[in-house]
């Protein structure tokens, strides 16, 4: 059986959840690998978030919020832009190829957008293959 | 956890939705292996009476205290489960919904791929909800006062019904008066009846009205607060006329030497620097256009003719722009439309070639009190023989408006009906497809058919000039292709209406971000449901009405009106707002005091104690973002509902 990679999207309640809802009532198609944690802005991921899906077994996490400019919370995605910056770095000290984390803007009746992102990430992960961290040991000792 | 999470799970098959695509009793089997579970069924119809009744009865015999409802998004159905719980005794927060509708089975092939997923959203909502706790949302007070904003017929329709109540209104309108384009139009289909004849009574109930505070030439400039207390700041613009002295004479706009295009006229006659926009404006009291006053712009000081001529001595050159605080519970957003602006396609000859009118321009030639006082004439003053009228002029077209703009037709249709009235002259209505879908529209239609129109299907291809070199009395050449007979056509008429698109405001990305609006695609603003919840928005406490959402016509913006003054209403009535509990708190034995999120909060609502030398969280103005959570070092912040424990566990469920 090919390698499917799961996926974690988190999505902010506002603009990229409504944007994912909408996929489906568009009947869009995309991968089922991503599955989606609601959160209420993409400024409240916490980046231990991070690390604990890919100390729990995720392949790739996917994290979306409302375009700049448009956040629900007036700035929370410009958080989520500065913080996902830092969080790469840190990730790729941890052994985490760039490609398994991406940062997509959904908005509410960006449907099309969410459907594109999903597919993105899907197969840029396949590509790379399962993750399997030299320093896993080191990520669950943040993570938990 | 402690082994007293009784767990019960209900997945929906939504008739063939989900149980087509998922297989629903492999879900359920999953279910049952899952930590904490005591039941878990699968129904038919979650959403039904029956499916509520499945969960009440488990929550009294089983004793389930935590329920996950597997079926349709969140934002559709999951206050109505929150609502079962609380019918049962249970606290509505001790549920979590998993998605398995909208972003599963209508979102892929189906497939095994697709079974998988959504056991794994239910894993997920079933490990989180063992952590969720009871919660209560703070009630917040609602200020009995609204706020529209806009002044055409919505915002007048909305203010009238709440102030009938005997509840403040404020209306606020960016023009010196109110009335919008409906004031504009000479007759509404598909009655006929005259549009001043049934708007200006309503016009001046609106000024007489003592539970109305009416702002003309007034811009709304910060918004901010939360549902039940906003607070709002308007510029009054000076008008540089005392309202309170002024008598509406209008000797000063006779003696103003200085002219310009008139906006109400759509550019077709000329307004005075000083001026009304029409002799019905309400308030009727002048405004000096400082851009055009030569006091103001050209020789600093000179002129000064309203003013010597003003005999109330109302004209006051030093008056300033005020700024106004108003406090209100409520929001009304009727900020109406934009007509497209047909020059950009060039070759429709708007513009350049004199006979081609836009829609409203069309409206001001028929207006008794327009600039021709309704006669209808050409740029020689000639009467017109022939119209072309052309339908979809920006939109449903990719190029410029995708969408439908909904009144063309039927305003094509009065067009033809006005012209024959006028002229009996020839007219030929160039349509795609006609859409006249309303009460008494298709008998309009009807009507207007058996009036000798010819109707053509088909897209204008170009109008030109007939070439005689002057464009005074020139013919204008209209060229389409005719869809039904399959050829090229050519018909030479006197003068052509362009239906143009209605569009969003141009400045509605302003308004959208002031009020934390969202936009669909074609621009409007977004209501918070497309069918069930058409007036309110996501951002509570602000509607929208009338155009600002849609285009759409008057009885259907007066409908809509009425009903965000309804829900406005149910507000004040209720007298207060049951805020959402999802709010972060800060955990004081944890917290350093390095404030870090203090700047980060987009509402100011966390303070640090000097006292205790920590944060906190002010809950009323906080709405769980968890942009703190997620800066906050210590980990000293969770927002409930959201917090790092629970998504940790949903991380947990969905992976396994």
């Amino acid at each position: 059986m090919s390698f499917e990679p799961k996926i974690i999207a988190f999505l902010c309640n506002w603009c990229s959840y409504a944007g994912a809802d909408l996929a489906g009532t568009s009947r869009a198609r995309c991968a089922p690998n991503v599955v989606p944690i609601r959160l209420m802005c993409s400024g409240g991921l916490e980046p231990t978030f991070v690390l604990k899906a890919f100390k729990e077994g995720a392949d790739g996490v996917l994290v979306c919020g409302c375009n700049l400019g448009d956040c629900h919370y007036t700035d929370g995605n410009y958080k989520t832009l500065r913080r996902m910056a830092l969080l790469q770095k840190v990730l790729e000290q941890f052994g985490i190829e760039e490609p398994r984390v991406q940062l997509q803007w959904v908005c509410a009746s960006c449907a099309e957008d969410f459907v594109l992102a999903v597919d993105k990430i899907t197969s840029e992960v396949k590509a790379l293959g399962p993750f399997k961290s030299q320093s896993l040991a080191e990520a669950q000792q943040v993570g938990s | 956890m402690a082994s007293e999470e009784r767990i019960g799970v209900y997945v929906c098959h939504c008739g063939h939705n989900i149980a087509g695509v998922i297989d629903v009793p492999e879900v359920v089997r999953h279910v049952h292996g899952l930590d904490n579970v005591t039941v878990a069924r699968d129904y038919v119809y979650m959403c039904s009476s029956k499916g509520h009744n499945l969960i009440k009865q488990d929550i009294k015999q089983l004793g389930i205290n935590r329920v996950v409802v597997s079926a349709c998004s969140p934002r559709l159905h999951e206050q109505t489960f929150q609502n079962v719980l609380k019918e049962a005794g249970l606290n509505p927060y001790l549920l979590q919904i998993a998605n398995i509708r909208e972003q599963c089975a209508w979102l892929h092939e189906p497939g095994r791929l697709v079974t998988e997923k959504a056991k794994r959203l239910v894993s997920g909502a079933v490990k989180r909800v063992a952590h969720h706790t009871p919660a209560e949302g703070q009630s917040v007070p609602v200020f009995p006062a609204t706020l529209i904003i806009g002044g055409g017929i919505a915002g007048i329709q909305a203010a009238l019904e709440i102030a009938n109540s005997q509840h403040v209104v404020y209306l606020v309108e960016r023009e010196p008066s109110i009335g919008g384009h409906m004031a504009q139009f000479d007759k509404t289909f598909p009655t006929l009846d005259c549009s001043a004849c049934i708007l200006t009574p309503k016009m001046n109930d609106v000024a007489i009205n003592p539970y109305i505070r009416l702002m003309t030439y007034s811009e709304v400039v910060d918004v901010s607060g939360y549902v039940g207390n906003f607070t709002v700041k308007v510029k009054r613009k000076a008008r540089c006329v005392d309202e309170d002295k002024c008598i509406s004479c209008g000797i000063c706009q006779e003696k103003c030497p200085w002219s310009t295009a008139s906006e109400f006229d759509a550019g077709l006659s000329m307004r005075k620097a000083i001026y009304t926009p029409f002799p019905q404006a309400i308030p009727n009291i002048p405004v000096i256009d400082k851009e055009r006053c030569i006091y103001f712009s050209g020789g600093k000081g000179k002129c000064r003719a309203c003013e010597r001529f003003c005999d109330a001595k109302a004209i006051d050159f030093n008056q300033q722009d005020l700024f106004i605080d108003l406090q209100v519970g409520s929001i009304i957003v009727a900020t109406g439309y934009d007509v497209f602006d047909p020059t950009v396609i060039s070759q429709y000859g708007y513009g350049h070639l004199p006979n081609v009118f836009t829609s409203l321009e069309f409206e001001r030639l028929c207006s008794p009190s327009g600039p021709t006082g309704g006669v209808l004439k050409l740029a020689d003053g000639r009467e017109p023989k022939s119209v072309a009228i052309i339908h979809c002029v920006g939109s449903r077209d990719e190029n410029y408006q995708a969408y439908c703009s909904r009144v063309c037709c039927m305003h094509a249709l009065k067009y033809s009906h006005l012209f024959k009235e006028k002229t009996g002259g020839q007219v030929y209505q160039l349509y795609i497809d006609m859409r006249c879908a309303g009460k008494a529209y298709e008998e309009f239609y009807k009507r207007v058919q058996g009036e000798k129109v010819n109707f053509i299907r088909g897209k204008l291809a170009k109008i030109s000039g007939n070439g005689t070199g002057s464009d005074e009395g020139e013919t204008l050449i209209i060229t389409c292709e005719d869809t039904l007979l399959g050829s090229l056509v050519n018909i030479p008429v006197d003068m052509a209406i362009l239906c143009v698109a209605l569009q969003p405001r141009h400045d509605t990305e302003k308004v959208a971000r002031m009020l934390r609006l969202g936009r669909s695609q074609d621009g409007f603003f977004l209501e918070r449901h497309p069918k069930l919840d058409p007036v309110a928005t996501m951002s509570e406490g602000v509607f929208v009405v009338g155009c600002c959402q849609s285009p759409k016509d008057i009885p259907d913006t007066v409908a809509q009106a009425s009903a965000a003054a309804a829900r406005a209403l149910a507000m004040i009535t209720k007298g207060k707002m049951d805020a959402g509990a999802i709010v972060a708190s800060i955990d004081e034995n944890v917290c350093s005091g390095c404030k870090v999120c203090n700047a980060l909060c987009p509402y100011g609502a966390i303070f640090f104690d000097e006292a205790s030398k920590v944060s906190r969280v002010n809950q009323v103005l906080c709405k769980g973002c968890n942009v703190c959570g997620a800066s906050c070092p210590s980990g000293a912040i969770s927002t409930r509902n959201f917090s790092a424990t629970q998504v940790m566990a949903e991380i947990e469920g969905v992976l396994v």
